[in-house]
């Protein structure tokens, strides 16, 4: 608990001095959100039903080029290796690095979607229900996107490998979430869904952490 | 015992030596491409030209000759990885990385042929080529993790590391597999109209059954032919600057 709560106040206070970067992600979504709206001809009759969809995808991508930096500047510094040799447990570390990490990405884009669901014309009964599936879907995006970024720190190349690596591994967060999403819009109960969501968080939780481990010990290894 | 127990040792540890394996492998190579080949050649000329038509499908369901022994193979590929990632992480054993980097590119392209196949018999059978059935998706999910795997090995500048990440991505995505499959296969029964359950079809007759599995043997053998070939190749690549390589090239 204590390598878990050091972990994630020094990363946090990182990311809030370097408060534009933190921005970042939920700018993108906001902008992506925008241009969607605006190439699918401001006509609002057609993104009704595929909004949900529509959005969650873009969170997907907001959060691939988020978490593709995560190891970038530790590694570059050295402490990357003073955490993989120092911190115990590792678990505890790296899983406060990522929720660190979803704090300033997954997070803000969850608590804002309603405001960004506005520019796509989600009904307000729709956006409670949206934002709940992206609070309980990003950290799953974050853990398991973090493997990739782990395997992928150091190669000197970066987003669209991380994306090609990790985008698979989301599929199941991406049909529970925008299956809830769009349960909703169409007037049913996501409940099902939801729970679906918070299992594949419990179950990223408790395994993708000993992934990023074992994905960042490799990177140290030659 | 004893002795079973230390010809297996012995055995498998020459295997886990490069020379070792290039030495002894030619013989099986050609002997799983003989067989295998053999066993395709009857397989088809019995499913394409002896086996009974189709009473719904007609002749378009003789494809599934071809394309079930490919998504079989692709996924048991994928499974083979896998475990050869263990075996490299855990016991830092070259071969093991080697045979990652001779099976990846065949997975691949055998997904691919399962795709295709898949995508041709679907359009006089569904009446579209591509449907988001749970299979189908979970097939082309199958694809992009071998891209991944790919990509990523040439992606890494050193061998050897490559070799590590390849092995924790593949026991990654192996992980990742059921519960994709199984989120894939919700979400299909939720949006999918039943009539194109791939999964709830009857049962196949023994006269069409019968050359299914002599195919599916052919190719299971025939494709292992395949991967020791690759891998001899990957062994003289990565091996290139050692004397016994020099000899043997100089010997040809």
């Amino acid at each position: 608990m204590n390598a878990f709560a050091t972990q994630f106040r020094r990363d946090f206070a990182i990311s809030m001095r370097h408060g534009a970067e933190a921005m970042n992600p939920i700018a993108f979504f906001a902008l992506a959100a925008f241009l969607l709206g605006l190439g699918l001809g401001r006509s609002t009759s057609r993104l009704d039903e595929a909004a949900g969809g529509a959005l969650w995808v873009l969170a997907l991508f907001a959060n691939v080029l988020a978490v593709e930096g995560l190891f970038g500047r530790d590694r570059e510094d050295g402490s990357l290796e003073q955490l993989l040799l120092h911190a115990k447990p590792l678990f505890a570390a790296l899983l406060g690095k990522v929720t660190a990490h979803w704090m300033v990405s997954g997070l803000p884009i969850a608590v804002l979607s309603p405001l960004v669901a506005l520019l796509v014309d989600v009904p307000p009964s729709g956006m409670f229900v949206l934002a709940l599936t992206l609070l309980l879907g990003t950290p799953t995006l974050a853990l398991v996107g973090a493997i990739g970024a782990a395997l992928v720190a150091g190669t000197g190349r970066g987003g669209l490998l991380v994306a090609l690596l990790v985008m698979p591994l989301y599929v199941p967060t991406l049909l529970f979430g925008s299956g809830a999403a769009m349960t909703a819009l169409g007037g049913g109960d996501p409940s099902a869904e939801l729970l679906w969501l918070a299992a594949l968080m419990a179950l990223s939780i408790t395994l993708a952490p000993f992934g990023i481990g074992a994905a960042l010990r490799v990177g140290q290894e030659y | 015992m004893g002795i079973a127990t230390e010809w297996f040792r012995r055995t498998f540890h020459r295997m886990g030596s490069p020379r070792w394996f290039f030495a002894g492998s030619r013989g099986w190579m050609l002997g799983l491409y003989l067989v295998g080949g053999a066993l395709i050649a009857i397989g088809s000329a019995w499913g394409l030209g002896f086996a009974p038509t189709d009473r719904l499908q007609g002749n378009s369901y003789r494809i599934l000759y071809v394309h079930v022994p490919a998504a079989h193979l692709a996924e048991a590929v994928y499974v083979a990885i896998a475990i050869a990632g263990a075996v490299h992480l855990v016991w830092r054993m070259k071969m093991a990385d080697l045979a990652i980097a001779a099976g990846a590119p065949v997975g691949m392209t055998l997904t691919a042929a399962a795709l295709a196949t898949g995508y041709i018999w679907g359009i006089p059978t569904w009446g579209t080529g591509w449907v988001w059935d749970a299979r189908t998706t979970s097939m082309l999910v199958l694809l992009f993790l071998y891209f991944g795997l790919i990509a990523l090995r040439q992606a890494v500048p050193r061998a050897e590391r490559a070799a590590l990440a390849v092995s924790v991505l593949a026991i990654v995505g192996v992980v990742n597999i059921p519960i994709i499959k199984y989120s894939v296969d919700w979400f299909t029964t939720l949006h999918q109209p039943a009539s194109i359950r791939i999964g709830e079809r009857p049962s196949i007759d023994p006269s069409m059954l019968w050359p299914l599995a002599v195919n599916a043997l052919g190719y299971y053998l025939f494709l292992v032919g395949v991967v020791i070939a690759a891998l001899r190749a990957k062994i003289i690549e990565r091996e290139a600057k050692a004397d016994w390589v020099r000899t043997w090239v100089q010997g040809r």
